[in-house]
């Protein structure tokens, strides 16, 4: 009894606002955009970072009262948890579809995406994912998949390139995580390096919740690489690039943008240096025309740095919008194809898709570690 | 010790005429997906999960509740299962099979798999085999987890997808079916689909408790020592109960696959088999209305939070201090530690002719 | 021949660890025929007791020697350990000691996961880092070996600890009181020795060791988390299990052992398998190990206890 009437406060007090509001602005429409990621289990982190970006976006139209087929848009943020959890993702699409939402920013993991791709398939709603880089997602034939982000293939192909083109490594030793992001980049790494004609001396394994990397570092230091690189995050990276040290295995190392983080540069601590380089797709925020506002903007927002995947998000659920206005039409039929051809321009860089709606040309960003922070090297496209 | 409170007479008002009970449940079960669809087809999924669930609880517990053989790896079956599915009927081989032999295939291999796990491990002592199932489930997942390489069977970690949904005499259940002008939607056609497979499983393991199997089994789990010394091929009979119970895994697992389309490692953690075993913990080992109780709670607990926890924290503390999934993790666990403290029989309990011993130890 | 060596030394480090867990699970298993899945956690609660104690007087007092630091964080992280390990045995097993066997196995498998998450609540989810007050740089090389501070300690330690523990079995009365409860904790009572309290004295001195472990760990490879413990646990139970359960010289050979051949299974089953198998598989050697030891030897290595009690 008690808890329904504290139930019934806030309702009378939304239902008086809701009205109120409605004498004010009679044309005012209210369109729900989604954001699924892990807001819970080890990878809450990503989760909460990609929803943070989503709903910095939404403030930003808001505030700019946009003009949709003569209605005046707010739009409003619904944030479900999938917990990086294949089944939790169907579920939690499920129920977006029912919240009547017009556009999915998600989902953050591959593993989620996959599946929940499908429900948003059917039920007509574009989804573009910020993070999810596995090459299957955009492969399954939907209309309505889009990712902002370079996959797998692209950013383990620049990578690959990279190591011995600038690195001039020959010997190369790589190291994956087996999580479907890891193995992913690794195995395209790993073919790219020989397509570039690398040597690929070592192929070593371990998993997402290790910390002792000693026997495979063994391994590797045996088959002396002139580079290792690893497939994985930052939580493994750091420990494993601390171990490297304490082996006196001195090869340079290179990461995904799974391991470019300030959480790397912590868990890390004196074992990073100079040859320590990691990548992230797209242009280095701070080059971008918006990128060191958005910088400060979320820190002011949110009190908090980017983690990474932030302004993947952000222009996720700027493209959609993007499309919506170049459309006038917030109903997915109608701005579909816009979203198909959307020429805009992100922060991570330009927004455009391919016809499996792929990001076209996603350039990618190395860096390495220097003055204490990540300090962008170079630009591959 | 505790099992005494299990007989207390039920209060006269609750108590329900037991012929009137059952059309009730029948009536229940089949208006169920109706009633969520008014609330959000999420409903009808959490209930179309609910029911796999179901079926994987009742598997378990033939084993753990009937056979007294505690399995921490019971997820490898659901795993065999739905891989089993995947590689018969999904692009990722290019065969594409009908269910009528793709789903008694996976139970098959389930059932096989079930009795190469057994056959070696059956004469140790409960806990240790509590323990070496765990071993044996996060064997079979770091194998599907592995297995892309040298030759790619499994696909990996980035599992298998566009896996081929189920068909039924030519009705598709991942589309919405158009019947008399009315949209039925595929939530529905794959619960009453499901809800067909739990019936089907209720009335088997029915049977088979109070047939001579499951009278061997109750034997073997409250005195293995006096089962022998009657004459039970006690060997046999948890050969038996592993294989059974795993085949229901099995079929559980197919149809994860055909309803999920795409099947991944990360599905099948121990984690799973945890929370499949407090299921029936809860509900209560050994009794079939008890496990289905169970299930179906459990797996609508993380909504059930998601809609009441979470507002409640807001309005008593300003804002959320636990999420669901933690608060999750917590009365799961707790779950496990308090009802082996009071209430070992479960919430409810079975109503043994032959356990009466149970709770007493000589 | 230096990565053989090298491999070695990794094995040792891990397997000394496992060692130490595993003297605890083997303790409360010769005495009480239960595994307590819990003892894994205790384990992550050192660590994370020890990694808050560190945290809070770094910055309470500035600069204080690192060795000092370290030792603050055991002094205050064996203590709460012990304490939470008789409460978990007090509340959770005692009530249960004559109930049917699966009842505390599964009340154990609850008291691990409820750790988890209480620990989940108060630290979080992410990985902490834990600072590395042993040096781990590595010295001189030694015949191709680099061997680092840090290693030589956690060695030392554990041995040391091991020994004091075989001192305390064999040579004092609460010992024999363990050795008698084990035999028969029944007739021990009759003997007049308090089984509840040798009972509790077991599970105190098996989470002391516990969370010794858990900074060990944790300092080793500079990572705190709320989940660090499971696994190692399970491993630390194989590892007891391979060297004979209830055997507490068993325990120690049998985490040596465990830690070598995860060390070589990773460094070399490539080679053995012909490239079909890899260091992927690196987890499932111990879980490998311990069905061929429940199957073909359940005594273990050393253990002369035969494991079917029923």
């Amino acid at each position: 009894m008690k808890a329904n009437k504290l139930f019934i406060a806030p309702a009378v007090a939304c239902l008086a606002a809701s009205l109120a509001a409605g004498t004010v602005q009679a044309k005012e429409v209210v369109v729900r955009i989604g954001h699924a990621g892990p807001l819970s289990g080890p990878a809450a982190a990503f989760g909460k970072d990609g929803e943070n970006g989503a709903r910095l976006a939404i403030e930003d139209a808001n505030a700019k009262k946009l003009q949709i087929g003569g209605d005046t848009v707010k739009f409003e943020l619904v944030s479900e948890d999938d917990q990086a959890d294949p089944r939790t993702a169907t579920t939690v699409a499920q129920r977006l579809t029912d919240a009547g939402v017009k556009g999915v920013v998600g989902h953050v993991t591959s593993g989620a995406s996959v599946p929940a791709a499908r429900i948003y398939e059917n039920a007509g709603i574009p989804m573009i994912t910020p993070s999810s880089t596995s090459p299957k997602l955009t492969q399954q034939g939907y209309k309505m998949t889009f990712r902002v982000i370079a996959n797998d293939l692209q950013q383990g192909n620049a990578l690959g390139k990279y190591a011995v083109e600038q690195l001039k490594a020959t010997r190369i030793a790589v190291i994956d995580d087996r999580t479907a992001y890891g193995q992913g980049l690794a195995d395209a790494f790993a073919n790219a390096v020989k397509a570039a004609g690398g040597q690929v001396v070592g192929r070593e394994f371990t998993n997402d919740k290790a910390t002792d990397f000693m026997a495979i570092l063994t391994k590797v230091r045996a088959a002396n690489p002139d580079v290792v690189f690893y497939g994985g995050m930052d939580a493994q990276s750091g420990p494993l690039t601390r171990q490297m040290k304490q082996l006196g295995l001195t090869a340079k190392f290179l990461t995904g943008d799974g391991g470019c983080t300030g959480e790397m540069i912590k868990m890390a601590g004196d074992a990073l240096s100079a040859t320590t380089y990691c990548t992230q797709a797209g242009i280095p925020l701070d080059k971008m025309p918006g990128g060191a506002a958005f910088r400060t903007e979320f820190k002011q927002r949110y009190g908090s740095d980017i983690h990474v995947y932030a302004p993947y998000s952000y222009d996720a659920t700027m493209a959609l919008i993007e499309a919506m206005k170049v459309a006038n039409s917030v109903e997915p039929a109608k701005y579909q194809p816009a979203l198909k051809a959307l020429n805009a321009q992100g922060v991570t860089g330009p927004l455009a898709f391919d016809q499996s709606g792929d990001i076209k040309g996603g350039a990618i960003t190395v860096y390495n570690f220097s003055g204490g922070r990540w300090a962008p090297l170079q630009t591959l496209q | 010790m505790t099992s005494t409170s299990t007989t207390l007479p039920r209060p006269a008002g609750f108590s329900l005429d037991l012929r009137l009970q059952q059309p009730l449940l029948i009536v229940l079960a089949a208006a169920a997906p109706l009633v969520a669809l008014a609330f959000g087809a999420s409903w009808v999924r959490v209930l179309d999960f609910a029911l796999l669930y179901v079926l994987l609880a009742i598997g378990l517990n033939l084993v753990v509740g009937f056979a007294g053989l505690l399995d921490l790896g019971y997820i490898a079956f659901y795993a065999v299962g739905a891989y089993t599915w995947a590689f018969l009927a999904s692009p990722h081989f290019g065969i594409h099979l009908p269910f009528w032999i793709v789903l008694p295939l996976g139970a098959a291999f389930a059932a096989l798999a079930g009795i190469m796990l057994g056959f070696p491990t059956l004469r140790l002592r409960g806990d240790y085999l509590a323990i070496v199932t765990l071993g044996f489930g996060e064997i079979i997942r770091i194998f599907m987890n592995n297995l892309n390489q040298p030759i790619n069977i499994t696909n990996g970690p980035q599992g298998i997808d566009m896996i081929d949904p189920l068909t039924i005499a030519g009705i598709d259940l991942s589309r919405n079916l158009d019947l008399f002008g009315m949209q039925v939607p595929s939530l529905v056609l794959y619960y009453y689909a499901f809800l067909g497979a739990v019936v089907l499983a209720l009335v088997l393991v029915r049977r088979l408790q109070i047939s001579r199997i499951g009278r061997a089994w109750a034997a073997i789990r409250e005195d293995e020592l006096a089962a022998k010394a009657i004459g039970i091929d006690t060997r046999m009979m948890k050969l038996l109960a592993f294989a059974l119970g795993a085949t229901f895994g099995g079929v559980s697992g197919g149809l994860f696959a055909a309803f999920q389309g795409f099947v991944s490692p990360e599905s099948f953690s121990l984690m799973e088999s945890i929370v499949v075993l407090t299921m029936i913990v809860l509900g209560g080992m050994g009794n079939l209305a008890g496990v289905v109780f169970g299930a179906i709670v459990l797996t609508a607990l993380p909504e059930l939070l998601r809609h009441f926890a979470v507002p409640l924290q807001v309005a008593l503390f300003g804002k959320t201090l636990l999420d669901p999934e933690v608060l999750r993790m917590l009365l799961l666990s707790l779950a496990m530690i308090l009802m082996m403290l009071w209430r070992p029989a479960g919430l409810l309990p079975a109503r043994t002719r032959y356990a009466h011993r149970e709770g007493r130890k000589a | 021949m230096e990565t053989l060596l090298q491999q070695t030394l990794n094995g040792l480090v891990a397997g000394s660890i496992y060692a130490l867990v595993a003297l605890g699970y083997t303790m409360v298993y010769g005495i009480l025929g239960l595994i307590n899945f819990a003892h894994g956690e205790i384990v992550m609660v050192g660590a994370l007791v020890a990694l808050q104690t560190i945290l809070f007087l770094s910055s309470a007092v500035p600069g204080l020697p690192p060795l000092v630091l370290l030792l603050a964080g055991v002094v205050v992280a064996v203590p709460a350990c012990m304490a939470l390990g008789y409460l978990i045995e007090r509340i959770g097993y005692r009530r249960l000691r004559n109930a049917p066997r699966l009842a505390p196995l599964i009340t154990a498998i609850g008291v691990s996961f409820l750790l988890q998450t209480l620990a989940m609540i108060i630290w979080g989810r992410e990985f902490h880092v834990f600072p590395q007050l042993i040096d781990t740089a590595p010295m001189q090389p030694v015949a191709g070996v680099v061997v680092s501070p840090m290693q030589i300690f956690t060695i030392v330690v554990a041995f040391t600890l091991m020994g004091g523990l075989m001192l305390l079995v064999n040579k004092s009365r609460l010992g024999r009181a363990m050795r008698a409860t084990a035999e028969n904790h029944r007739v021990a009572g009759l003997m007049g020795i308090n089984a509840n309290g040798v009972i509790a004295a077991t599970f105190i001195i098996g989470s002391g060791l516990a969370a010794l472990a858990g900074v060990l760990f944790a300092s080793n490879y500079a990572i705190a988390h709320y989940s660090m413990g499971f696994t190692p646990g399970l491993k630390a139970f194989t590892a007891a299990v391979l060297g004979g359960i209830g055997n507490l010289p068993g325990a120690m050979v049998g985490g040596l052992v465990l830690g070598l051949v995860e060390s070589f299974g990773a460094g070399y089953i490539e080679h053995l398998s012909f490239g079909f198998l890899n260091s992927s598989y690196q987890d499932i050697f111990a879980f490998m190990i311990l069905g061929a030891v429940l199957i073909f030897r359940p005594s273990g290595l050393l253990g002369e206890r035969v494991a079917d009690r029923a």
